[in-house]
C-alpha cells in the first residue's frame, strides 16, 4: 500500500454514441493497490468508461496506458491477458451448472475439474469468500453468486478488478464481508475499480474517487475526507432537498394481505411463502430486500396480474384475489412495475396509447369497448403537464423518452387515477436525483391525501427516508412489520436475511 | 462507410413508403431477371401489371379474376393479421380454408336436392365453424400444453388435404359423377351457389366478405379496445397482462377469427369459382395470404391494396407465360423478389441510413 505506482492511466477519453456522448474528455489514474472509486448517477458515464478499459467498446478518442505501456484491447480476452477482470452488475452463470462448471466456463484454459475444485476451495478460503465448488448455482443466494464471479476472477490472478455496483444485490452484513476481501486484496498489490452510487460505501472503502457527471469528470477526492453530501452534490450538480413529509392521520386498514403464498410465474423466480402485512389509509409500508426475492412476484400477485388463492389479498375487506387487475384498478388499486419498457410501458407505443395502456378503467377512457381517444389524449397531455413529463408531444414513442422521463409518466398515470392503494416497485431505479426526488414527493403528496402505498425497493436510503414502516423480503417470505423509526442498520439487515448463512459456511471447512 | 441508425421513433413515412418503393425494386430486380432470360423487361412487366386490366383481348376474361383472387386472399389476410399483430401465428390457414369448404359444403350436399333460401346462410355458418374448429386444435393444444401453433397449424394443413382427397373420393363424392372424383357442382344449385353478383366483375358475396372484414378491422384496430389489447399483445406481452390482458384468451380470439375467415374464404371458393370439393380444390391462398398480410403491413386497407397485388401478379403471371412463354419458376422467383425487397426495406422504417464516417459529437 506504501508504493503506489501507477497501473492505470487514461487519458482524455472520448466515446459518443448517437445522441448521446457518454463520455467526454474523461481522464483518470489507479495506482498499484489502490481502491479507486468510480462515482455518478445513473446514465453519468461509468459503465462505458469501464467498458473501453475491459475491451468492451472501443474509445474514439484518448489513450489508456496500463502499466506504463499503451494499452487498447481489441477484446475483452485480450483485457483479461493484460491482467483486468470485471465482476459485473448482472451475472453471466449457468443456474444449472455447479459452481466449478460455472467458473471452468469463464476460463481461457481451465484446468481439469478436480484440480480447479481444490483451487476454488483454497482462493475462497484465502479471500474469507468460502464456496463449495460442488454446489449448483441455481440454488445459490445473490451473494455466493457474487462470490462465484469474483473467484472466477481472482483465479486469473488479476492487476485491476472492476467492480460494478457489487453491494446492490448484497445485505449490510454480506457487504462487510465483501469489503474486507477487497481490502484485503488492495493490500497484496490488487487495484480495485469501484463503481457505485453509494457514498457512505465509498467513504468507508475506498482511497480516492473519480466524479463522473454527464460523460465529464467533475471532480476527485479522497473520500474519507469528504462528506457524503458534498460528493452528493458533485455527483448530482445541483443542492439537494430531502422530501416533504406531511404528517396526515392513518386511518384505518385498507389493504391486507393474509397468508400468501403463490408460485413464481417466472423461471428460476421466487415463490411468495406466507406473507402478510396490512396497511392503512395514508401509511407507506417500505418493502426492502436484496434482488430476486420476490419483489417481482409481490408486484404481480397484488396487481393482479397473478390470481392468488381467494381470501390472501383484500381491499377494504372485498376479496381480490381472483380478480384480475383492471378489476382491481376498479376498486382503487393501482401498481406500477419496475420494468418501464416493456411492462409499465409499451416501448414503440405513444404516450396516448400508454395513457390508455393502465388507465382505461377508471379514467373511463373507453365505452361499450370502444375507445375514446380525445378522452385518452387530454389524460395524457394531463399527466405530462401535472408530473413535469419532458416530451416533445403526446405522439412520440414511449421508448425515445429518457428513463427518468417515462418513469415520471408512468409514476403519473398511476397516481392520477385518484387511487386508494397504490403498489409500486423500484419506481426511481435508474432515474435522475431529480427525477427520483419528484417521483417520491409524489407518492407521500398522495399518501398524505389518505393512499395506501406499498413501496418495493431495493434502495434502503430511500425506504428510510419515505417509509413509515419497514419490512423486508427473504427468499420469498417477508419479515414482520416495524416502524421505521428507531430502527437501527444492523437490524435492518437481519430482517434481509443477514449474511443468509455464508459465515457459516466459513466454519464448515 | 454506410451505416445504420436506429429512429428514435418509427418513421411514418416509411411506414407507407416500404412497400411501394419494394414494388418497385421488384420491378427493377424482375425486369434483369427478365432481360437475362432473353425477354423484353419491359413487356414482361407490362404483361404482368398493365396487361391483365388493360389488354384488348385477354381483358375481358383477365380483369374479373382480379377480384375472384384477391377476395379470398384477402379475406384470409386480414383474419391472420389479428393474429400476427398479437405475436400469434397461424400458418395453417391453408387447412382452415379446406376445411371450411368441406363443412359448408357437407351441408349443402346433405340437404340436397332441397331448395330453400335459409341453405346458403347455413352453409355460411358452417364453413366459418369448421375454419374456426380446425384453427382451435392448434389454440386449446398451446394454451394448454404449450405447443408452438406455428408447427400445429402447418402441419394440421397437410391433414386437411387428407381429409379433402378422402371427401373428393369417398363420403362427398358425386353419386352421379360416373365414378370420377369429386363432389356435385354446388353452383349450379341455386340454394347453394355463390354467383357472379354484378356481370363481368369477378364480384360474389366472398368479395363481399373481404370488403366487410376490412373495414371491419379497421374499426378494431382504430377504435377498439379489443385491437389495442391485440396491438399491446404482439408489442409487449406483459405490458399486455398489466393492462388486463388474459393471453389464453387472446390466443383463442385471434386463432378463432383468422380460422373462420379462412373457412369463409374456402365455402365461397368451393361454392363459387371452384364448384365442387375435389382433390386439388386448394391452390394455396392460405400461404400466400401471409404474403399479403405482411405486404400489407398487417394493416387492413393495407391488406386490400397487397390482395389487389398479389392477385394482379398471378393473373399476369399466368397471361406473360402465355403471351411471352416465360417460364413458371420465374413467375415463382418474381413473386418471392416481392416479399424479399419487402422485408429488405422494411429496416427503413425503424432505421435511418447515413453515409460518411461516424461524426464526432461534443
Amino acid at each position: 500500500m506504501t508504493d503506489r505506482g501507477e497501473l492505470l492511466k487514461l487519458s482524455s477519453i472520448t466515446k459518443a454514441y448517437p445522441g448521446v456522448v457518454a463520455n467526454s474528455d474523461v481522464s483518470l489514474r489507479i495506482g498499484q493497490g489502490e481502491i479507486h472509486a468510480l462515482l455518478g448517477e445513473n446514465g453519468a458515464g461509468k459503465s462505458t468508461l469501464v467498458k473501453m478499459i475491459y475491451g468492451l467498446v472501443k474509445p474514439d478518442q484518448g489513450r489508456m496506458e496500463f502499466m506504463g505501456r499503451a494499452f487498447a484491447p481489441e477484446e475483452p480476452r485480450a483485457a483479461r491477458l493484460a491482467g483486468v477482470a470485471m465482476v459485473f452488475q448482472h451475472f453471466s452463470l449457468f443456474d444449472a451448472l455447479n459452481v466449478a462448471e460455472n467458473v471452468a466456463l469463464g476460463m481461457e484454459n481451465p484446468p481439469p475439474m478436480k484440480t480447479l475444485a481444490s483451487r476454488i476451495k483454497e482462493v475462497s478460503t484465502e479471500y474469507g469468500l468460502p464456496l463449495d465448488p460442488s454446489r449448483t448455482v441455481g440454488d445459490l443466494s445473490a451473494g455466493e453468486r457474487q462470490r462465484v464471479e469474483i473467484i472466477r476472477c481472482l483465479l486469473q490472478d488479476p492487476k485491476l478488478l472492476i467492480m460494478d455496483e457489487p453491494t446492490s444485490v448484497l445485505t449490510p452484513q454480506e457487504v462487510e464481508i465483501l469489503f474486507r476481501t477487497l481490502r484485503q486484496l488492495a493490500a497484496e498489490g490488487t487495484s480495485i475499480l469501484y463503481i457505485s452510487h453509494k457514498l457512505e460505501e465509498i467513504r468507508a472503502l475506498c482511497d480516492a474517487a473519480t466524479i463522473l457527471r454527464r460523460g465529464k469528470v467533475v471532480a476527485s477526492c479522497i473520500p474519507r475526507e469528504s462528506t457524503a453530501r458534498e460528493m452528493a452534490e458533485l455527483m448530482v450538480g445541483a443542492t439537494l432537498t430531502p422530501p416533504a413529509r406531511k404528517e396526515g392521520p392513518k386511518g384505518k386498514p385498507v389493504l391486507e394481505v393474509k397468508g400468501l403464498s403463490v408460485a413464481s410465474p417466472i423461471p428460476f423466480g421466487t415463490s411468495l411463502k406466507d406473507i402478510t402485512f396490512t396497511v392503512a389509509e395514508g401509511q407507506v409500508l417500505g418493502v426492502a430486500g436484496v434482488a430476486g426475492n420476490g419483489q417481482d412476484e409481490l408486484l404481480l400477485a397484488l396487481s393482479g396480474e397473478l390470481r392468488t388463492a381467494p381470501g390472501t389479498v383484500s381491499l377494504e375487506g372485498v376479496d381480490l384475489g381472483q380478480m384480475g387487475p383492471n378489476a382491481r384498478r376498479a376498486k382503487g388499486l393501482v401498481s406500477a412495475p419496475e420494468e418501464r419498457l416493456g411492462h409499465a410501458a409499451v416501448p414503440d407505443m405513444s404516450l396516448v396509447e400508454n395513457a390508455l395502456l393502465s388507465g382505461q378503467v377508471r379514467k373511463g377512457l373507453a365505452k361499450n369497448g370502444f375507445i375514446d381517444w380525445a378522452k385518452t389524449r387530454s389524460f395524457a397531455e394531463e399527466i405530462i403537464a401535472s408530473f413535469d413529463v419532458r416530451t416533445p408531444g403526446t405522439d412520440v414513442a414511449a421508448r425515445s423518452l429518457s428513463g427518468g422521463t417515462l418513469q415520471k409518466f408512468v409514476v403519473g398515470r398511476e397516481l392520477l387515477q385518484n387511487p386508494g392503494v397504490i403498489v409500486i416497485n423500484q419506481p426511481t431505479w435508474g432515474v435522475d436525483a431529480a427525477a427520483a426526488a419528484a417521483i417520491r414527493q409524489a407518492i407521500l403528496d398522495r399518501a398524505a391525501n389518505g393512499a395506501a402505498v406499498v413501496f418495493i425497493s431495493q434502495d434502503l436510503d430511500e425506504l428510510l427516508e419515505i417509509a413509515d414502516d419497514f419490512a423486508a423480503l427473504n427468499e420469498g417470505r417477508l419479515s414482520p412489520v416495524r416502524p421505521v423509526k428507531g430502527l437501527t442498520i444492523r437490524e435492518i439487515g437481519l430482517m434481509m436475511g443477514g449474511a443468509h448463512g455464508m459465515e457459516v459456511a466459513h466454519h464448515a471447512h | 462507410m454506410i451505416r445504420l441508425e436506429k429512429r428514435p421513433s418509427p418513421s411514418r413515412f416509411w411506414q407507407y413508403g416500404t412497400p411501394v418503393l419494394a414494388v418497385v425494386l421488384t420491378m427493377i430486380a424482375g425486369g434483369v431477371m427478365f432481360a437475362l432470360l432473353g425477354k423484353n423487361p419491359f413487356e414482361a412487366i407490362r404483361t404482368i401489371f398493365w396487361d391483365p386490366l388493360f389488354h384488348e383481348q385477354f381483358a375481358s376474361y383477365s380483369r374479373p379474376q382480379l377480384l375472384v383472387k384477391a377476395g379470398p386472399l384477402i379475406l384470409i389476410a386480414v383474419g391472420l393479421s389479428l393474429g400476427f399483430r398479437a405475436g400469434i401465428w397461424n400458418i395453417g390457414a391453408e387447412g382452415q380454408y379446406i376445411m371450411g369448404a368441406i363443412c359448408g359444403a357437407g351441408v349443402g350436399l346433405a340437404l340436397y336436392p332441397l331448395e330453400n333460401r335459409l341453405i346458403f346462410p347455413a352453409m355460411i355458418l358452417a364453413g366459418a365453424f369448421g375454419g374456426w374448429a380446425w384453427a382451435m386444435i392448434p389454440a386449446v393444444l398451446k394454451t394448454r400444453f404449450n405447443t408452438n401453433e406455428i408447427l400445429v397449424s402447418l402441419l394440421l394443413v397437410y391433414v386437411a388435404q387428407n381429409v379433402l382427397a378422402s371427401m373428393a373420393i369417398g363420403l362427398m363424392r358425386n353419386p352421379d359423377g360416373g365414378g370420377f372424383p369429386g363432389s356435385r357442382n354446388l353452383a349450379k344449385f341455386v340454394s347453394s351457389a355463390n354467383p357472379e353478383l354484378i356481370s363481368g366483375t369477378g364480384m360474389h358475396w366472398g368479395v363481399v366478405a373481404a370488403f366487410m372484414a376490412v373495414i371491419a378491422a379497421q374499426i378494431l384496430f382504430q377504435r377498439h379496445l379489443l385491437g389495442f389489447q391485440v396491438k399491446v399483445t404482439g408489442q409487449a406481452p406483459r405490458a399486455a397482462r398489466f393492462a388486463g390482458v388474459i393471453p389464453a384468451r387472446l390466443i383463442w380470439l385471434c386463432m378463432g377469427i383468422s380460422g373462420a375467415l379462412a373457412g369463409l374464404a374456402g365455402l365461397f371458393e368451393v361454392t363459387g369459382p371452384a364448384g365442387q370439393i375435389s382433390i386439388d380444390f386448394n391452390v394455396g391462398y392460405g400461404f400466400t395470404a401471409i404474403i399479403v398480410a405482411f405486404l400489407g403491413r398487417l394493416n387492413p386497407v393495407g391488406i386490400l391494396l397487397a390482395g389487389l397485388l398479389m392477385a394482379l401478379t398471378y393473373i399476369g403471371g399466368e397471361l406473360s407465360q402465355l403471351m411471352m412463354g416465360l417460364p413458371a419458376a420465374a413467375i415463382q422467383a418474381f413473386q418471392g423478389m416481392l416479399l424479399f425487397f419487402l422485408l429488405a426495406v422494411d429496416l427503413l422504417t425503424n432505421f435511418r441510413i447515413r453515409f460518411g464516417a461516424q461524426r464526432e459529437v461534443g
